[in-house]
C-alpha cells in the first residue's frame, strides 16, 4: 500500500485551492466610504463634467478625496473616513442640484487583476451593516374589485348600447358581477353579448322570484392575471421608486403570490423611505389646447426635462394612467424610437372618443407625482435638511394624433432611446395598480451593524481556535493535517460565497461557526477509523488507506441527508434562515471536499510512498 | 476514555433506565408545551419592539411611567446585553408607525437616546409563519425517513427518524420550561439540530450495519454494544468541538443569536444522547436481525466497491 495519489488528483486539489484563494481574496480588502453619483433620471448621463463640479465642492469644503472614476452610468468618489463621507454627501448634493442623486456607498476595494478575474468580496446583509427592510403586501382584494368595477361598467355601457333592458350589475363578494333582467330573451342577449366580448367570465343563469339573473364570474384564470399584473406593476413601480431615494445597492423582490420585500441599506430615516414607497404617482391623457380656448379650460405646464419650454392644454382629462395596461418601448419604420401603448378597454374607449374627432391635433402625456424633497436651508444660522412635500406635474410628451386611437397606439417623436425607454416604464409604473400595506418593517442602525460583525467574527475566531486546538492535542500530526484542511476549508466557504454573491448575514456567520464545528466530523471519523485498524494489527499504510476507505461511507451518508435538511430549510425559510441555510449547504460540500480529498492527499504527502513504521495520531496508536 | 478497556462498555446495559428517561423526558416536554407553551417571538405572534441605546443607563421604571402615561397598554421594558440598552416589546401588529411613535415619546422626555433598531411584524405574517415552519419541520423528518429507509433499511429510517422527534420536542420543552424566546433563529437552530442529531445517528447505524454484516457471531444486543463501543470516542469528539464552537458563539455571538446557539447546545447534547440510546434502543426494540441486513448478492458487491473506493464522482470534484 503505498498511498499515493495520481498527478492529476493532486493537480485537481491544487487547482481547487488556488482558485478558492484568488476568490477569498478579496473578502481581505476592507471597503472604502464613498460617496456614489447617479442621474435622477435613466436619460440624464454622469460624465466627467458633472464630476469635476462635484470634486470642486468637496474640494472647497476641504473634503480629502481618495480616487474617483466615472464609470458606465454613475461616478464614484472614495473617501478617507466615515465622518467625509457623511459632510461630503450634502456637498455634492448642493453642488450638483436635483437632476443627481447622491448616495452613501461602501465601495469594494478589490484590487484591479482580480476584478478583472470576476472576484469580489462578500455581500453584508442588513444586519451587518444597517439598514432597513420591509415587508409590503398588495391589496389583492381591492386589485381585483378595481378591475371588476372597471369592466362592469363597460359592460353596461355595452348593454345601453345594444339597447337591452338590465338592473343591478354590482360587484359582489369582489369575484362576481350580478345582472337582472325582465325576460329571459334579453337574458339571453346579454348571455351573448358578454360571451363574445368578455371572455373572462363564467357566466351562469338563474332565476330569483321571476326575476332573471344572469351572473358573471371571474374564471380562475383571469383573477390570477390580475393578480399576478397588480404585484408586477407594484414590483415596477416601487423599484422606481427606491431608485428615487437614492440608495446604493436596494434590493426589490417579490416574496410568494402578493409580497414585496424592499431592503434599502443605510437608510436610517424609515419615515422618509415608507413615504416615498408609498406616494401615489400618477399619469394624464390630455388634449393641447385650441389656439382660441379660453383660459378658464386650459392649464400651462412645462416639460419634465426641459422646463423652459411649456404648452397649454385642456383642462378636460381623457383617460390616466390607471387606463394603460402596458407600454413598451419600441422603434418606428424609421428606426426612431417610440413607445407602444396598450390601454385597458375603458382607456381604449376614452382614447378613442376623445381622438376620433382631434386628428391633426397634439395630445400630451402629462406625469403627476406627489413627493417629499430634501431641501437644505438655513434656519437660526445653522444648516438644516427640511422635507418639501410637493405636487410635481409635467408634461412627458406632446404628439401629433396621426388617428384616431384605439386601445392601442404609439406615442413617437421622442428623442432618445432612453426617454423612450423611461416614457414606457413611467407608463407602465406610474400608479401604484392596487394600495399596499407595510406587513414587516426592520430598522437595524449601523452601530448595531459594527458590533454584530465584531461579535461574529470573535465566535468564529475564537471558536475556530478552539477547534484547532483540540484536534492538535488529541491528534497531534494527524491533528495538524487536519487543521490545514479546516483552514483550507473555511477559505473554500468564503470563496464559494464570494463566487454566488451571497449575502452574509448574522445566521450566516452562525452557520460558518456551525460547520467548522461539524466539519471537523469527517476527519474524527477518519482518524478513529484508522487508530482502530491501527489497533487491530494492520500496518499504518494499509490503515490509512482502510480509514479513508471505510469512513467514506459514514460520511457521505451523514453529510448527504444533513445537506437534505438544509436544502428543505433553504426552501422552505425566509430571510435569516436562508442566509443560515446557505452558508450550511456550502458548508457541507466544501468540508466533504476537504475532509475526503484536500486532508488525504496531504496524509499522502506526509506518508505516501514510503515505509512508515508509526504514524503521529495520538492516542493508542502503536 | 473508552478505549481502554478490552471488553466493550456494557451501553445496552442501561438501555431500559435510558428508555424511562427519554420518555419521562418527552412525555414532560409535551406537557410543558402543553401548559406553559412557547414563548413566541415576535417573528411568530406579530408585534413591535425597539431597541434604544442611552447615553448612561435610564430607569426602567421611568421608561414604563413614561410610555403608560402617553398611553400604550401591553408592553414590556426590559434591558437587552447591557444596562444602557433597553427593548421594548408591544403586542400591537396592526400599526406600523408605533416604533416612530415610541421613539417620539420617548425623546419627548429628554433622555438622549438613539435608535438602535425595530421591529415591526403583521399578525398575519406571523400566522403564517408558524403553518409554514411547522411544514417544513414534517417535511424534513419525511424526506429523512425515505432516504434512510433507502440507504439502509426500513428499521434504520424509524430509528433514525424517531430520535430526531424526540431531540425536538426536548428542545421545545425546554424552551417552554424556561420561557426563553422562540423566533426564526431558533427554528433555524432546530432545523440545524435536526441535522446535526441525524449526522450522529447515521455514523453509528452505519457501523452497526457494517458490523452485523461482518461479526458471524454474536446477538443484536452485543452487536450493537460492540459498535456503539466503537464510534463513541468519535461522538464524543465531534460532540466535543461542535459544543465548544457553540460556547464561543453563546458568550460572544451577541445578544440576537444567543437563543440560536442556547438552542443548538441543547440540541447537541440532547441529539448526542439520542444518537446512542434512543436510535440503538428502537433498532433494539423493533428486532433487527442479520436478516434484515443480508443485501442481496449483486448489491452485495456494489456495497464492498463503495467501501473501499469513493464514487467516480468524488474523485472529479
Amino acid at each position: 500500500m503505498l498511498n499515493k495519489y495520481p498527478l492529476w488528483k493532486n493537480l485537481v486539489i491544487v487547482f481547487a485551492l488556488i482558485i478558492g484563494f484568488i476568490y477569498a481574496l478579496p473578502n481581505f480588502f476592507p471597503d472604502d466610504y464613498a460617496i456614489q453619483i447617479t442621474g435622477a433620471r435613466g436619460s440624464t448621463e454622469v460624465d466627467q463634467r458633472i464630476l469635476d463640479r462635484a470634486l470642486g465642492a468637496l474640494e472647497s469644503q476641504g473634503i480629502e478625496v481618495k480616487s474617483s472614476a466615472v464609470e458606465e452610468r454613475d461616478a464614484l468618489i472614495r473617501l478617507t473616513s466615515s465622518d467625509d463621507q457623511l459632510r461630503a454627501r450634502p456637498a455634492v448634493q448642493a453642488a450638483l442640484g436635483n437632476d443627481y442623486l447622491v448616495a452613501l456607498n461602501m465601495a469594494p476595494s478589490t484590487p484591479g487583476w482580480l476584478r478583472s478575474l470576476g472576484a469580489g468580496p462578500m455581500k453584508l446583509g442588513l444586519d451587518l451593516r444597517g439598514g432597513v427592510h420591509f415587508l409590503l403586501e398588495v391589496d389583492m382584494e381591492t386589485a381585483v374589485s378595481q378591475r371588476l368595477e372597471a369592466l362592469s361598467g363597460q359592460i353596461k355601457q355595452d348593454m345601453r348600447d345594444e339597447r337591452i333592458r338590465y338592473r343591478g350589475g354590482d360587484v359582489q363578494n369582489s369575484r362576481e358581477i350580478v345582472l337582472s333582467f325582465r325576460d329571459s330573451e334579453s337574458r339571453t342577449q346579454a348571455f351573448e353579448l358578454v360571451r363574445d366580448q368578455f371572455n373572462e367570465f363564467l357566466l351562469e343563469e338563474s332565476t330569483d322570484g321571476g326575476e332573471f339573473l344572469l351572473t358573471l364570474t371571474l374564471s380562475e384564470a383571469e383573477l390570477r392575471s390580475i393578480q399576478e399584473y397588480a404585484l408586477e406593476q407594484n414590483l415596477t413601480t416601487i423599484r422606481n421608486r427606491v431608485n428615487e431615494l437614492g440608495v446604493a445597492e436596494p434590493l426589490v423582490q417579490r416574496q410568494g403570490a402578493d409580497r414585496i420585500i424592499v431592503e434599502l441599506p443605510g437608510v436610517q430615516d424609515t419615515a422618509q423611505a415608507k413615504r416615498v414607497l408609498g406616494a401615489t404617482a400618477n399619469l394624464e391623457f390630455r388634449m393641447e389646447a385650441r389656439q382660441d380656448a379660453s383660459s378658464a379650460e386650459t392649464e400651462q405646464f412645462s416639460f419634465r426635462d426641459t422646463p423652459q419650454r411649456t404648452a397649454r392644454l385642456e383642462r378636460d382629462v381623457i383617460a390616466t394612467g390607471n387606463n394603460v395596461a402596458n407600454a413598451q418601448q419600441a422603434f418606428d419604420e424609421n428606426g426612431q424610437p417610440q413607445v407602444n401603448i396598450t390601454m385597458d378597454s375603458v382607456g381604449g374607449d376614452l382614447m378613442n372618443r376623445a381622438t376620433r374627432n382631434n386628428v391633426g391635433r397634439r395630445m400630451a402625456v402629462l406625469f403627476i407625482e406627489f413627493r417629499t424633497e430634501m431641501e437644505t436651508r438655513e434656519v437660526d444660522g445653522e444648516l438644516k435638511q427640511v422635507e418639501n412635500r410637493v405636487v410635481e406635474k409635467g408634461l412627458i410628451s406632446l404628439a401629433t394624433v396621426q388617428s384616431a386611437l384605439g386601445s392601442s397606439f404609439r406615442i413617437t417623436g421622442l428623442d432618445s432611446i432612453p426617454e423612450a425607454a423611461e416614457l414606457a416604464l413611467l407608463l407602465r409604473a406610474g400608479a401604484l395598480a392596487a394600495p399596499m400595506y407595510f406587513v414587516q418593517e426592520r430598522t437595524i442602525g449601523p452601530s448595531l451593524g459594527q458590533k454584530n460583525i465584531d461579535a461574529g467574527m470573535m465566535s468564529v475566531a475564537l471558536g475556530f481556535g478552539l477547534v484547532l486546538l483540540y484536534m492538535l492535542v488529541y491528534y497531534r500530526g494527524f491533528g495538524l493535517i487536519a487543521n490545514v484542511s479546516l483552514t483550507l476549508n473555511l477559505m473554500l466557504l468564503v470563496a464559494c460565497m464570494s463566487i454566488l454573491s451571497a449575502t452574509l448575514t448574522l445566521p450566516g456567520i452562525a452557520g460558518i461557526v456551525l460547520t467548522v464545528g461539524m466539519a471537523v466530523d469527517a476527519n474524527v471519523l477518519i482518524f478513529e477509523r484508522i487508530k482502530e485498524e491501527l489497533k487491530a494489527g494492520m500496518p499504518p499504510q494499509s490503515a490509512i488507506n482502510a480509514g479513508y476507505g471505510r469512513a467514506f461511507v459514514s460520511i457521505f451518508d451523514a453529510n448527504i441527508t444533513t445537506l437534505l435538511v438544509a436544502v428543505i430549510l433553504f426552501a422552505m425559510g425566509s430571510g435569516p434562515v436562508k442566509g443560515f441555510a446557505i452558508t450550511l449547504c456550502i458548508g457541507i460540500l466544501t468540508s466533504m471536499f476537504c475532509g475526503l480529498m484536500v486532508s488525504r492527499g496531504i496524509v499522502n504527502l506526509v506518508y505516501g510512498g514510503r515505509r512508515v513504521e508509526k504514524l503521529s495520531i495520538g492516542g493508542e496508536a502503536r | 476514555m473508552a478505549d481502554l478497556e478490552k471488553q466493550p462498555f456494557d451501553f445496552m446495559g442501561f438501555r431500559k433506565a435510558a428508555s424511562v428517561l427519554s420518555i419521562v423526558l418527552v412525555v414532560a416536554s409535551i406537557a410543558l408545551l402543553g401548559v406553559r407553551g412557547l414563548n413566541f417571538g415576535m417573528d411568530f405572534t406579530g408585534g413591535t419592539s425597539v431597541e434604544f441605546e442611552y447615553a448612561e443607563a435610564p430607569s426602567l421604571d421611568d421608561i414604563r411611567a413614561r410610555l403608560t402615561e402617553v398611553g400604550y397598554e401591553q408592553f414590556s421594558v426590559q434591558n437587552f446585553g447591557a444596562d444602557t440598552t433597553v427593548l421594548i416589546r408591544m403586542a400591537e401588529a396592526g400599526n406600523d408607525e408605533l416604533a416612530r411613535e415610541v421613539t417620539a415619546a420617548l425623546s419627548a422626555s429628554g433622555s438622549e437616546l438613539e435608535l438602535v433598531s425595530s421591529e415591526f411584524v403583521g399578525s398575519q405574517v406571523g400566522e403564517e409563519l408558524k403553518v409554514d415552519s411547522g411544514l417544513g419541520l414534517l417535511i424534513a423528518l419525511a424526506v429523512v425517513l425515505i432516504y434512510v429507509g433507502m440507504r439502509f433499511q426500513f428499521k434504520f429510517g424509524i430509528a433514525s427518524v424517531i430520535p430526531l422527534a424526540h431531540d425536538v420536542l426536548i428542545v421545545l420543552g425546554v424552551f417552554a420550561l424556561f420561557q426563553w424566546t422562540f423566533d426564526l433563529t431558533v427554528l433555524a437552530a432546530l432545523l440545524a439540530v435536526i441535522g446535526y442529531s441525524l449526522n450522529d445517528t447515521i455514523v453509528v447505524a452505519d457501523r452497526i450495519r457494517e458490523n452485523f454484516r461482518k461479526m458471524r457471531v454474536g446477538e443484536p444486543w452485543d452487536i450493537i454494544n460492540q459498535s456503539i463501543h466503537e464510534t463513541i470516542s468519535r461522538t464524543i469528539n465531534t460532540s466535543g468541538t461542535t459544543l465548544v464552537v457553540l460556547l464561543a458563539l453563546y458568550f460572544l455571538g451577541g445578544e440576537a443569536i444567543n437563543n440560536f446557539a442556547l438552542a443548538l447546545i441543547v440540541g447537541v447534547v440532547v441529539g448526542t444522547y439520542s444518537s446512542i440510546y434512543v436510535s440503538a434502543n428502537m433498532l433494539m426494540v423493533m428486532g433487527v436481525t442479520r436478516e434484515d441486513l443480508m443485501v442481496p448478492a449483486k448489491e452485495g458487491t456494489g456495497e464492498e466497491a463503495e467501501e473501499e473506493q469513493p464514487p467516480e464522482w468524488l474523485n472529479r470534484m
